[in-house]
């Protein structure tokens, strides 16, 4: 019989091992550091994400989709990461790459757009706070000329607020020709406002050069987009991508497997093309809500509640599974049908941001996630 | 800016080719009202909410029946035609809304109708309410932005739309009819669902700083429960509304309510109304919309003088919202001479239609632009509506796709004497920058696509 306690045990103890060595790298500026978050829209199944194969309820509820995860097992634990996160699963064998199972905001409806604006504003409830934690905690970094940037059309929330922030897309609107875009340039000299957003406009794009990319579906090239936009002088240090196409009500497992796929490419990509850069890295994958535990009627899952998250780069301290795990019988589930929820979100992320730019834990907690009570969760980057 | 341009640009949509230079800028904004067309051919020819409602509705049958009969497949297109007719649908009605935006000579109105749409906002990022976002400004607000506060509330969060956007649909009275029987018979009790009661008070009426306590949304969420959409199963039995709203008093809860330290004893649907009326006509909700109002058109930083004389127009009016608009354009601080706004993609990209003398898009690519620039009609992240501060939209790639759509228009235009054209939609208010880098243009496409790009155009 599986022990719930003992897996927490080992999986802490797992952690520890990476502290023993005394870092003896000279101490770096905050700026030097980087922060990639990508939020998955649409709830992605963290059971699917990160199956807990040896629990022994798992293969009844999950029926076909359980064979996925025949022989992929983390080496002596309870989960196995799905087949299609393979350049995430080799992250996780050199120690970059941490997951959290069981974890979830502290929205308990079920709505995407509530989880969502729960999640990007950082309140502990839908609409009530008006900005997005990621600008917040730019503001908390104490470099002036610290850049964040969304790799998106406009500013998703999770960005909104009172510090500056750049925004950058590949679009399909046929670029302008340089002698306009010169000239419009000259017009706007006389305009400081316009002037300054002109200038930081191209020198954003002349960072991403010709990508010859028209949106941002191609999710290769748009890790090594991210990436060149996050290496070199001028670089973004805090970038945030969104992942659509999550929900998966009917005909999960193929829609799993293509948007697992293609997230993996994109950190494959975004990893390969961060080069040195990738050691002072954090990837931070979350979702607003799980799934439920049993398939529907379609073979897919309605919205539930605990879900997965995942921390990679070679700033995390990883190779581990951080899970209070609830198990999976019927009086486990919240409200009879979804994992139930044993880890804060929020605080994985004030833990994981506060050890990345070497800030007080509690102050990150405060000032990103206000009106949450629980605790930042530490060691989760290397120190 | 000149007079006139403050009339066309940070009151209207700006001017077009072939539009008169008004002798009285005031007067000619205040004439509009008699101008105003409530429901023009365009948008009288879009779907009504009541279809768009059934089609959402099916979606929901649709995917029981497959459950249950194992036809899963057929399903999954029977829903996908659903969808896209939807979003067809969608599509034509942003493309009536912009149709109507570039012919308009009640420019001032419209911008009101934009204004109170995103006051209640909803958005089409909750998919269902693709089919019907558009119905919803048409039915609600187009009919309603030249009369009172009061009928304009009731229209906009009585809507069928307003009801699945904030599930107001679903909430049912814990002790109503319903979840009394539900509970007897063993079946989960039917619950309360705030979130259209908290979002009256905190964005449509008294705002979040308004007074209001959180036992007010609950008393005022049991008070709105039994308000309903047609065509669902709960709302079988309902009655039901014209626009696709149905009451269904077995799930109303009974008994009297407390909101706001006053009790209402109202039997039915009636007790919300009077909720309503009250929250309609209170000193913070003239407040918040004379707030609102004035950081609409004075600028980020609203002057208080003025937010004092909406709020007084406001009460002493009871609400009339042609009052407002008459306060509004009688106060100087809408009228100062530096642009006070940096004009959201809506505004802009109707504003160089409307310079170029209208649309060769279509319908589609007309979506895709409003896309690529930000701010697609009824799209909004959340109930609080699309941000009404320029750092919002002025941010750099928005800025840098302005002036490759700026370029695209100017390519499809026929315009030929730009500079005459920038003279006559910003008279003396044409920056000397501007008007020597649009003379000294290669060809009239790039000198009409620079001032398309210009600061007073971006600007209003």
């Amino acid at each position: 019989m599986l022990s719930r306690r003992n897996f927490v045990l080992s999986s802490i103890l797992a952690g520890s091992a990476s502290l023993a060595l005394p870092r003896l790298a000279v101490a770096q500026t905050a700026t030097s550091k980087r922060l990639l978050f990508i939020l998955q829209r649409g709830a992605a199944d963290g059971l699917a994400t990160l199956a807990p194969v040896a629990d022994p309820q798992f293969n009844a509820l999950r029926g076909a989709l359980a064979e996925d995860y025949d022989g992929v097992g983390l080496s002596g634990g309870l989960f196995a990461l799905h087949p299609s996160y393979e350049n995430v699963g080799a992250l996780y064998s050199q120690k970059q790459a941490l997951f959290v199972q069981a974890v979830a905001s502290s929205y308990r409806e079920r709505s995407h757009f509530e989880g969502q604006n729960v999640i990007e504003s950082g309140g502990a409830t839908a609409y009530s706070v008006r900005d997005g934690w990621l600008n917040r905690l730019l503001g908390l970094i104490p470099e002036q000329d610290i850049r964040a940037l969304a790799l998106s059309p406009s500013i998703p929330l999770a960005m909104q607020g009172a510090q500056s922030m750049s925004s950058y897309a590949p679009t399909a609107l046929p670029g302008a020709d340089k002698d306009l875009m010169a000239r419009v340039g000259r017009i706007y000299e006389s305009d400081p406002e316009l002037g300054a957003l002109f200038a930081e406009a191209q020198k954003t794009r002349a960072m991403a050069g010709d990508t010859q990319m028209r949106n941002l579906r191609d999710a290769e090239k748009v890790g090594g987009l991210a990436a060149s936009l996050m290496i070199g002088a001028g670089a973004a240090s805090v970038m945030m991508i969104e992942s659509n196409g999550w929900d998966s009500h009917a005909g999960q497992r193929g829609q799993f497997s293509r948007q697992a796929r293609q997230l993996d490419a994109l950190l494959g990509a975004y990893q390969q093309s961060m080069a040195a850069e990738w050691n002072d890295t954090l990837v931070i994958v979350a979702t607003e809500f799980g799934r439920t535990v049993k398939l529907n009627g379609t073979n897919g899952s309605d919205h539930g509640t605990g879900s997965a998250a995942m921390l990679l780069g070679g700033a995390v301290a990883g190779g581990k599974v951080i899970a209070d795990w609830p198990g999976l019988r019927q009086n486990d589930l919240f409200e009879g049908r979804d994992l139930n929820p044993t880890n804060a979100l929020e605080a994985v992320l004030a833990g994981a941001v506060a050890g990345h730019f070497g800030l007080d834990p509690e102050l990150a907690m405060r000032t990103l996630f206000p009106a949450r009570s629980a605790s930042p969760v530490e060691g989760l980057i290397r120190t | 800016m000149t007079p006139i341009s403050i009339a066309w640009n940070r009151f209207g949509l700006g001017g077009r080719p072939q539009d008169q230079q008004p002798d009285n800028p005031e007067r000619w904004l205040l004439d509009q009202f008699e101008r105003y067309d409530p429901r023009p051919a365009a948008i009288a020819s879009q779907p009504n909410s009541t279809e768009a409602i059934q089609s959402y509705l099916g979606i929901r049958t649709i995917r029981r029946m497959a459950r249950e009969s194992g036809a899963e497949d057929r399903g999954q297109q029977q829903i996908r035609e659903v969808r896209q007719t939807a979003r067809r649908n969608y599509v034509q009605a942003v493309a009536a809304r912009g149709a109507q935006a570039v012919e308009s000579d009640a420019p001032f109105a419209e911008r009101m109708v934009y204004f109170w749409s995103n006051h209640f906002a909803v958005s089409v990022q909750k998919n269902q309410l693709r089919g019907m976002a558009g119905a919803h400004e048409f039915e609600a607000i187009r009919p309603h932005v030249l009369g009172s506060f009061r009928d304009m509330l009731r229209a906009a969060v009585l809507h069928p739309a307003m009801f699945i956007y904030l599930d107001q649909f679903q909430s049912t009275g814990p002790n109503s009819q319903i979840a009394v029987r539900r509970r007897r018979r063993g079946r989960n009790e039917a619950g309360l669902n705030e979130n259209l009661a908290r979002e009256i008070l905190e964005l449509h009426t008294l705002g979040a700083q308004g007074g209001y306590t959180q036992a007010d949304v609950t008393e005022f969420a049991r008070a709105m429960t039994g308000w309903t959409v047609d065509g669902t199963a709960r709302a079988r039995r309902a009655a039901t509304l014209p626009n696709g709203s149905a009451w269904a008093g077995y799930m109303h809860e009974p008994g009297s309510r407390t909101v706001l330290g006053q009790t209402y004893t109202q039997d039915g649907h009636e007790q919300s109304l009077a909720i309503l009326d009250t929250v309609a006509k209170h000193p913070s909700t003239a407040k918040h919309v004379a707030t609102k109002l004035v950081r609409h058109f004075a600028g980020d930083e609203p002057p208080q003088p003025m937010i004092a004389r909406l709020e007084r127009t406001f009460l002493e009016s009871n609400g009339d919202l042609p009052s407002l608009y008459r306060a509004i354009v009688e106060s100087p601080e809408a009228w100062t001479e530096q642009p006070v706004k940096f004009r959201t993609p809506w505004e802009w990209s109707i504003a160089i239609m409307r310079a170029t003398g209208g649309s060769r898009m279509n319908a589609r690519r007309f979506v895709r632009m409003q896309q690529e620039l930000g701010q697609v009609p009824w799209g909004p992240p959340s109930p609080q509506g699309y941000p009404d501060t320029s750092s919002n939209w002025a941010a750099p790639d928005a800025l840098i796709r302005r002036v490759e759509v700026a370029a695209q228009i100017a390519a499809l235009s026929r315009e030929g004497d730009i500079p005459s054209l920038a003279r006559h939609l910003f008279q003396d208010g044409l920056n000397d920058s501007t008007a020597t880098w649009i003379s000294r243009a290669e060809s009239p496409e790039q000198g009409l696509a620079l001032l398309l790009s210009s600061p007073e155009m971006m600007r209003r």
